[in-house]
């Protein structure tokens, strides 16, 4: 009985202790604020990402390069009052991250991902005072600035590249969760195989997620295996497993063409042996653009802005100097670019339009 | 040294273990651990907002936790929390979107057929273990996958409101309140919490106070013994089961009603009720145990989310945890320890 109570004690001293540390740790940070509040006037800058993580090597990590740049541009430092971001690991995170960057009170908040949307349009009506932003979605809010990109449109000369570059008239794609906006990948990059080499074949398949490395390795393994030797990915960090698949087949067979197609950044340095070419999302310039114009007070909130070839928001990286026929596709890419920009040729975004498009 | 005592302090050495090694972890990899540790707790008690996401955070967690529990205590193993819990989410909200009715029909209603859709999915493994003998930790799991693509296509094709997620339930269906969430400064809290503290009342309940409890644990104890004493083991597993399936419904109800107010395409398990599977652990599968290991994973998950602001990236949050859960569960160790000091004390 007694040894029951002490140990009822020791439980309550330990809570005692728990809860009394959290009320010192909740002080320091409430004169924190208000210090941090009065001296800075500093334009600070923050984003959330989705649950691919700041480091997938494509969405989120460009955009994170965006801002790190603004922040080098403006000498803004990172953490409170500069620039800074919080990652999300799970969808349950994105209210929670975004309301507490703006009440760190950073002035301008992205949302990174179109899974982002209700969590932006609900926290912008919760914080009026703050801005944000969100990519690859529209909320209509007049503190929101949205930020849509024309993905066909590279995409669409990553399928003109790739369909240069089969040689078994097989290509394939990888796509990470069905929407909207990997949709406009997938029209883009079909109508450029189309476009430029109608009789090639494409496989394409959906691994569901964004973040799962391991399925989409077994899926670029599946196609290199069933007669694909070029492979785009547009599944954020899914698509790592697809270079790590494309590596591990040419280290076994030197010989072996084949090749994998990076999406939203360079993503060369995932395998330069093996990486074509990469249909590129500038999702840092347009982090960037934004970071600008909110900075000068001129924050585009209540609009949508589109980022296309004609705005170099969107484009391909060069092609691998190892590929046999690069002057070939670079000559092909380029009619394509003057085509696109001067309107000649309306690359379809999705996959009605594509049924009805033909390239002239 | 009494074992109730031996049972309160195993999982409480576990927790400081587990942040000790943490600690020496951050300070091999060079971060600053106190640094780490302030930006954990302003991140979950900073004020009172991020106590209103906690409380949202060990919503799910309880009732995650409490299911894996209810099962372990009759002896099995449901490591399909997870599925019940999706399919639990998508009932809730399938009858949130679909019905019109007042508040007070409309709310339970949904709760409900989230229990049930949980508990017809632990129901398959319950019936297959007790029939026959098929062990449940591999149908659980297979379950978890079926669950996951399922739901996905449902939400996909059948109640796609564009950008692959459901329609908003609507308000009658809804945990959420203005007046929770104004005094949390605009949390999402919810009044699931309320749910979630009466589910453990139930649990402890059903299983301490009543006869069919004293069967389950019966049960869980020495499955021959239950036998020969006269009680059916066969209907006990199927009934554990699909308890244990109702309460991960229910916590999928939680995020269906609560946080999200809708059902979205998962790119991936939630977590949830791998979580469940840590907090039962930790809280020694027992309904105050489950109760207090929540709140502490919810802390440590809320408050790891800013701990990137202090420059710690906040996967250090999961390595603790899980070496919070590998002390536990060789806590074996740690009995050993306790008891040796209790014997020097007796001499």
């Amino acid at each position: 009985m007694k040894k029951r109570k002490i140990g009822m004690a020791l439980s309550l001293v330990l809570a005692a202790g728990t809860l009394l540390g959290a009320c010192g740790k909740s002080d320091n940070k409430d004169t924190d604020t208000s210090k941090g509040g009065d001296k800075e006037k500093a334009f600070s800058v923050a984003m959330v990402t989705d649950v691919g993580g700041v480091d997938d090597k494509s969405f989120n990590q460009s955009a994170w390069e965006g801002l790190q740049k603004f922040g080098a541009d403006n000498g803004l430092k990172k953490g409170q009052g500069g620039f800074d971001y919080l990652q999300s690991t799970s969808d349950a995170d994105y209210t929670t991250n975004l309301n507490s960057l703006a009440r760190k009170g950073f002035d301008l908040v992205y949302g990174i991902g179109f899974l982002m949307h209700d969590a932006v349009d609900g926290i912008a009506k919760q914080q009026p005072k703050t801005n944000f932003a969100i990519i690859d979605d529209e909320v209509k809010q007049p503190n929101v600035a949205s930020v849509l990109f024309k993905e066909q449109e590279a995409a669409f000369l990553a399928g003109v590249a790739a369909a240069l570059t089969t040689k078994t008239n097989h290509i394939g794609f990888i796509g990470g969760m069905e929407i909207p906006v990997i949709e406009r990948f997938e029209a883009g990059f079909l109508a450029g195989v189309q476009a430029a080499k109608p009789e090639v074949k494409v496989d394409v398949k959906y691994s569901g997620a964004f973040d799962k490395a391991e399925l989409g390795q077994t899926i670029a393994s599946t196609m290199y295996a069933s007669g694909a030797d070029v492979v785009f990915h547009a599944a954020g960090a899914t698509g790592n497993g697809l270079f790590k698949e494309a590596g591990d087949l040419k280290k076994k067979d030197s010989a072996r063409e084949i090749w994998a197609i990076g999406v939203d950044r360079d993503q060369n340095d995932m395998g330069p042996d093996v990486v074509l070419t990469s249909a590129i999302k500038r999702v840092d310039v347009a982090v960037v653009d934004i970071a600008n114009k909110a900075k000068d007070g001129k924050f585009p909130g209540g609009e949508t802005a589109i980022y296309g070839l004609q705005e170099d928001g969107v484009g391909l990286a060069p092609i691998n100097a190892k590929a046999a026929n690069k002057d070939a596709i670079d000559k092909a890419v380029k009619e394509w670019v003057e085509k696109i920009k001067s309107g000649n040729v309306k690359v379809p975004g999705t996959r009605d339009e594509l049924k009805t498009f033909s390239a002239k | 040294m009494s074992k109730r005592l031996v049972n309160i302090l195993t999982p409480i050495f576990a927790v400081i273990l587990g942040i000790i090694f943490g600690t020496i972890i951050m300070l091999v990899s060079g971060y600053n651990p106190i640094e780490a540790f302030i930006a954990l707790g302003q991140g979950a008690f900073g004020d009172v907002y991020q106590i209103g996401e906690v409380v949202r955070q060990v919503t799910p967690y309880i009732l995650a936790g409490l299911a894996v529990a209810f099962a372990f205590r009759v002896g099995l193993f449901n490591i399909g929390v997870e599925g019940q819990f999706i399919v639990g989410w998508l009932a809730a909200v399938w009858v949130g979107v679909t019905f019109d009715l007042p508040a007070i029909i409309h709310l339970p209603l949904a709760i409900l057929a989230a229990m049930i859709a949980g508990g017809l999915w632990a129901f398959v493994p319950g019936l297959l273990k007790a029939r026959f003998r098929v062990h449940e930790v591999i149908v659980t799991i297979m379950m978890n996958y079926i669950a996951l693509h399922t739901v996905n296509y449902i939400v996909n094709t059948k109640m796609n409101q564009g950008s692959s997620k459901t329609a908003k339930i609507h308000e009658t269906a809804s945990l959420r309140s203005e007046w929770l969430s104004d005094f949390t400064t605009g949390s999402s809290i919810h009044w699931g919490i309320i749910i979630a503290i009466i589910c453990c009342f139930i649990m402890w309940f059903l299983l301490e106070k009543t006869t069919r409890g004293y069967e389950l644990r019966a049960v869980g104890f020495n499955q021959d013994a239950a036998h020969y004493a006269g009680m059916n083991v066969n209907k006990n597993i199927i009934l554990s089961m699909v308890i244990s399936g109702c309460f991960a419904g229910i916590a999928g109800a939680m995020e269906g009603l609560g946080t999200f107010g809708y059902m979205a395409v998962q790119g991936g398990f939630t977590g949830v009720g791998f979580n469940g599977i840590a907090v039962a652990l930790l809280g020694g599968n027992t309904a105050l145990g489950v109760f207090f290991a929540a709140l502490l994973f919810g802390i440590l998950k809320i408050g790891a989310l800013s701990m990137p602001l202090a420059g710690v990236p906040k996967e250090l949050v999961d390595i603790i945890i899980a070496l919070i859960v590998f002390f536990v569960a060789s806590s074996y160790i740690i009995r050993i320890v306790l008891e040796r000091f209790s014997k020097k004390e007796v001499k």
